[in-house]
């Protein structure tokens, strides 16, 4: 199902191009044109309100949910035009993982939140789910804290158990794309090192896009990094060029810290 | 504090006075909190002090045969709750069964699927239903649904459901059918609204969750945010069969007022809370009579407090398989 190309892994998993996004009257995303690589960490920063997390809802179209917005542009995953008629919604979804801001299991065990996505999108046989249960928490370095426990509340974890718990509910529907929106900005520390080790990990099957207000974070984790700001892509590259030579004064602005 | 040679009637520095104000209004707030807060249990008491020692004349005479005999023969002076309690407890389930896939069908409609601008405007509509003394259900249940239902519903049922005994037998239009039909009219408006706020509560990242993880919208509704709701929805069918256990006067209106048990839901029947309001008046039967119609006040108090207390244990066990928080 993943589409993998050896022989060029330039070839970007998403493109944006000239991509813009109202709600209502509001202008909040204006012409980003940009790309994300494939098994690559790519973060985007910014200060609040630049369009970041926006940008990054509008890949999975969960601002769908808002009533009354509109897009211009085109922005493509995987060669698929996400804003198309003809997208299958469930299908883009389930190829496009997304890790959220606050862990958010659902109110039933661990074992139910891993097999939610498998069991709803008929991905696997029944008889397989314990399988794909196990993979995945092994894959989110949670296995062995919770194997003992597997049929207790997810909700008796630690946050930073919870977000794992969550990364491991979006890779059990075996998605190319893993979208992380702020995905450490309710946990401590510790977890904070567990998680950003996990996308690291990660990064070697999986197009991440990870969303952060931690500038240290982004330049722990992410192989390349786009500056937001006031709904503009001002300047994306790797992320060492853009944490010691910034081209845009703007950009040096935020990461210096004189505004933000 | 003031100076210890004033007198303390001549005192009158004001920062101590208001000191000692404060702290004597500390003193005599938290007496009237603590008056208020047993005044209702207190009444509660007084309550069933009363209806125990009303009810006791007929709760020797007829003891636990009271609740299962269905005699009611004022003039004989034998009295049996049965036929009402049943009457009670059926139309009060039919009308739970009627109104809570109504009721959680608007409430999802409202809360997820319906547009922004008319959410509002029908939720205060269906809450204004509330709003309409029972007496008023009475009236148009007899000039209006009564009629109805003889005309159309009750043949209807009666040539395509008459093989079962439910839906077979004269009709006559007071019918527990009838009684049932206002009875979820009445109740709709509680638990729609109260699984309306209690839906609006699921928090987003529940919704986003489950969509993010390719759930269709209602897929996410009924995987995530109903389950997640759950234990509020319970008490939202749990307030709506409290207010149809209690329900007098639209009950009375609609029942038809027998005292007897019948198969068929087009016959007459008569509601614990029916008796009462309809005999009380003239308890032609005399004192033991009287007694027989507190007996059965004593009943229904305690057939809703049963209930309630079942609801409870029901929600405190929901939401303690959901763990944590």
């Amino acid at each position: 199902m993943t589409e993998r190309i050896p022989g060029a892994p330039q070839v970007p998993a998403i493109v944006a191009r000239d991509f813009s996004f109202w709600y209502g009257e509001r202008k909040t995303l204006h012409e980003v044109s940009l790309t994300f690589s494939r098994r690559a960490v790519t973060a985007i920063i910014g200060p609040s309100g630049c369009g970041k997390s926006t940008f990054l809802r509008c890949i999975n179209r969960m601002n769908d949910l808002v009533p009354d917005t509109r897009t211009a542009g085109e922005l493509e995953v995987e060669g698929r035009p996400v804003y198309s008629r003809t997208l299958d919604l469930v299908a883009h979804r389930q190829r496009v993982g997304m890790v959220f801001q606050r862990p958010n299991p659902f109110p039933k065990s661990i074992y139910q939140n891993i097999a939610y996505g498998p069991a709803l999108n008929a991905l696997a046989l029944k008889r397989d789910l314990p399988e794909i249960v196990e993979r995945c928490l092994r894959r989110a370095a949670l296995w062995d804290e919770v194997k003992d426990r597997l049929h207790e509340s997810a909700l008796g974890l630690s946050g930073g158990q919870q977000q794992r718990l969550c990364i491991a509910r979006a890779l059990a529907n075996e998605p190319t794309v893993l979208l992380m929106d702020e995905p450490c900005s309710a946990l401590d520390p510790i977890a904070t090192q567990r998680i950003e080790e996990l996308i690291l990990e990660l990064k070697q099957d999986y197009t991440i896009v990870i969303v952060t207000h931690n500038m240290q974070q982004a330049a722990r984790v992410a192989d390349r990094t786009g500056f937001f700001d006031a709904g503009r892509l001002v300047e994306m590259g790797e992320t060492n060029q853009i944490f010691t030579a910034p081209k845009h004064e703007r950009t040096e602005a935020y990461i210096t810290g004189r505004f933000g | 504090m003031g100076n210890p040679s004033t007198p303390p009637d001549l005192r009158s520095d004001a920062s101590s006075g208001s000191l000692v104000g404060s702290a004597r209004g500390d003193a005599l707030f938290k007496w009237l909190l603590i008056a208020a807060a047993c005044t209702i249990p207190a009444l509660l008491l007084a309550l069933l002090y009363e209806l125990s020692s009303g009810a006791w004349p007929a709760l020797s005479k007829f003891g636990l045969e009271f609740i299962v005999s269905g005699t009611w023969d004022p003039v004989a002076g034998i009295f049996g709750a049965w036929p009402a309690i049943f009457g009670t407890l059926l139309t009060s389930l039919l009308a739970l069964a009627m109104a809570v896939p109504l009721s959680l069908g608007v409430a999802i409609y409202l809360t997820e699927f319906a547009p922004v601008a008319i959410r509002r405007p029908v939720a205060t509509v269906i809450e204004l239903l509330a709003a309409i003394p029972s007496v008023v259900y009475g009236l148009w249940g007899i000039f209006v649904l009564i009629p109805f239902l003889t005309t159309s519903i009750f043949p209807w049922l009666e040539a395509n459901l008459g093989f079962l005994p439910i839906f077979r037998g004269p009709i006559y239009g007071p019918s527990v059918l009838a009684a049932s039909l206002i009875l979820t009219v009445m109740i709709v408006p509680f638990i729609m609204s109260v699984s309306r706020e209690v839906l609006l509560a699921v928090p987003s990242g529940q919704r986003e969750a489950a969509l993010a993880l390719g759930a269709t919208r209602w897929e996410a509704v009924s995987t995530a945010i109903v389950p997640y709701a759950k234990s509020g929805i319970i008490g939202a069918v749990i307030l709506g069969l409290g207010r149809a256990l209690g329900e007098t006067m639209a009950v009375t209106m609609l029942i038809g007022n027998r005292h007897e048990v019948a198969a068929s839901l087009f016959a007459p029947g008569y509601s614990m809370a029916a008796v009462i309001a309809n005999e009380f008046a003239d308890a032609a039967g005399g004192p033991i009579h009287e007694s027989a119609l507190i007996y059965m006040a004593l009943l229904l108090f305690a057939v809703t407090v049963v209930v309630n207390a079942a609801a409870r244990l029901l929600i405190w066990r929901v939401s303690k398989g959901r763990g944590g928080r």
